[in-house]
């Protein structure tokens, strides 16, 4: 069976890791976003508690916790596929992948997870600075972290399989990364990286709550920091996994389909 | 200055022509710079919407819309005309193409700074004339003729000193030669640039104000705007512009020299 590839492949990707950490770190440098939204929101609060519309209250000690499990879990739910593919496909190196007998998607998998190790050692100053300082902002619950490792391979899964399918339209269109910048946009607004669901007004909150982004982001957030519970997450998390399976059987009808339209450019 | 000029429009031309023969990713361009800007503009909405939300310290909601219609306009400028040319600088030198535009009897960094134009952007200025329009209908009046002359300078200043910032950045080229991640450091960094200055406390409003000077970008011209800006502040902007840009020259100048093109 061709899985049993998979070891070696993630030993390479490990390797590549290590041999690029320096850019992985201007990688992870470059996610100021929820910093600023800290900076924004503890301004706030530090004249007074900001009330969600849920009724919850924030202190300034709570937009911490939130906004660094926030940089925490972008960080080990990154996926990049998209790009890779999208390169491979235009420069014709992908024939080589596909003379292997191993799934390309399979191929692009292991090497983006081959990153994770390293990429929880770049957020783990952060994590201990958070058990430290702000452990009143974090869940007590131990079921709900036995839940969070779900979540965090379930947000992983959708992000893996967006990039597969649309890594999978550069065999349709030449400009499929464009689709990619869209979903950033969406992600952007509706996964709780800027502002937290909490305080969207109740028709915004709505779609956001049926929308696959909050999945990526918010569920593992909010199971870190309390704001959803173990019983309200058992739900949210078949929801999630839902959303897994209808991604992930996309991209691979997507690239069964756009890889017979593959021409190899070159020789 | 003549030739110059020439050369600017030869290049702009050269831009269009690129355009028009995508057009449907200019259309798809469109579209997605429509959702950054409500991507920019959302949050503000849940800041200073519901009861409960006192918005930024010290700035009421019209306020802050203009610091953010400054940010889109210094975007629209960055995306559209700065980021495009300077990128191809770190091409030029990884692939050794350098060679040519050195080869050129014109100043080598006129003519990488001009080298590409991505015109579509500049719908990005569209969309910060609706942002402050709605920022003024907020407050109630408009902006006097002395703030918007003052506002118009800031935001040239802010240009001038985002270009000096970029140079720097492609300078690095020279000696790292991966620096492509870096652009996008500095893009991530500028993000900040949409809130106003009393978000940053001590020392962050440090660092954004005289190392990457975000504050003096987006805050002081909105100021202005409000007519709270004072002529000290007005003057300083300018001169840390000069100092600024004749640092990033001198850069320039010197990594030039470290230049040994590649290849055979």
């Amino acid at each position: 069976m061709s899985l049993r590839a998979v070891p070696a492949l993630l030993k390479v990707g490990f390797a590549e890791a290590v041999a690029y950490r320096t850019e992985m770190v201007v990688w992870v440098l470059s996610t100021t976003m929820p910093l600023v939204m800290m900076l924004l929101w503890t301004s706030i609060a530090d004249e007074g508690t900001v009330r969600g519309q849920t009724g919850a209250e924030w202190s300034s000690a709570t937009f911490v916790g939130y906004f660094l499990c926030v940089f925490i879990v972008r960080q080990v739910v990154a996926a990049w596929a998209a790009w890779e593919i999208n390169f491979e496909v235009r420069n014709g190196s992908l024939a080589l992948r596909l003379l292997r007998p191993l799934h390309p998607l399979i191929a692009f998998a292991t090497s983006n997870l081959a990153y994770l190790p390293l990429r929880t050692l770049v957020t783990l100053p952060v994590a201990i600075f958070v058990v430290v300082t702000h452990r009143e902002a974090l869940s007590t619950d131990w079921r709900a972290w036995l839940l969070f490792p779900v979540t965090i391979f379930g947000a992983w899964a959708i992000n893996f399989f967006v990039n597969a399918a649309v890594g999978a339209l550069s065999f349709f269109a030449d400009s499929s990364l464009r689709v990619m910048d869209a979903w950033f946009a969406f992600f952007f607004v509706f996964s709780g990286y800027l502002v937290p669901l909490e305080f969207f007004p109740e028709w915004l909150r709505t779609i956001a709550e049926a929308l696959p982004f909050r999945f990526v982001l918010a569920l593992p957030v909010e199971l870190m920091t309390a704001r959803v519970t173990f019983e309200q997450g058992l739900p949210l998390v078949l929801q999630q996994l839902g959303y897994v399976t209808a991604l992930g059987l996309l991209a691979l009808g997507l690239w069964r389909r756009g890889v017979t339209r593959f021409q190899a450019f070159g020789g | 200055m003549r030739r110059t000029l020439e050369l600017l429009s030869v290049q702009l031309r050269a831009s269009v022509m690129l355009a028009v023969q995508y057009r449907l990713d200019f259309v798809l361009d469109l579209f997605i710079g429509l959702f950054w800007t409500v991507a920019a503009v959302l949050p503000l909405f849940v800041v200073y919407g519901g009861a409960a939300s006192r918005g930024v310290p010290g700035w009421t909601f019209g306020e802050t819309l203009l610091v953010v219609g400054c940010f889109i306009t210094l975007q629209a400028v960055i995306d559209g005309a700065i980021a495009p040319s300077l990128s191809t600088v770190l091409d030029h030198v990884r692939k050794g193409t350098l060679d040519f535009v050195l080869l050129k009897p014109h100043d080598s960094q006129l003519l990488v700074s001009i080298s590409r134009f991505q015109l579509w952007r500049s719908a990005g200025l569209v969309h910060a004339g609706i942002v402050f329009g709605l920022g003024f209908r907020e407050l109630g009046h408009g902006p006097s003729l002395l703030g918007v002359v003052e506002a118009a300078l800031l935001l040239l200043v802010a240009t001038w000193m985002l270009y000096s910032l970029w140079l720097v950045i492609a300078s690095v080229a020279f000696y790292a030669v991966k620096v492509d991640n870096l652009s996008s450091l500095f893009t991530s960094i500028f993000d900040a640039a949409r809130w106003p200055k009393t978000v940053f406390r001590g020392a962050f409003r440090f660092a954004f104000t005289f190392v990457i000077p975000l504050v003096v970008m987006t805050t002081f011209p909105a100021e202005a705007l409000l007519g709270r800006l004072d002529w000290a502040t007005l003057i300083s902007s300018v001169v840390g512009a000069a100092a600024l840009a004749l640092c990033a020259r001198l850069f320039w100048l010197a990594s030039l020299r470290k230049y040994t093109s590649a290849g055979g």
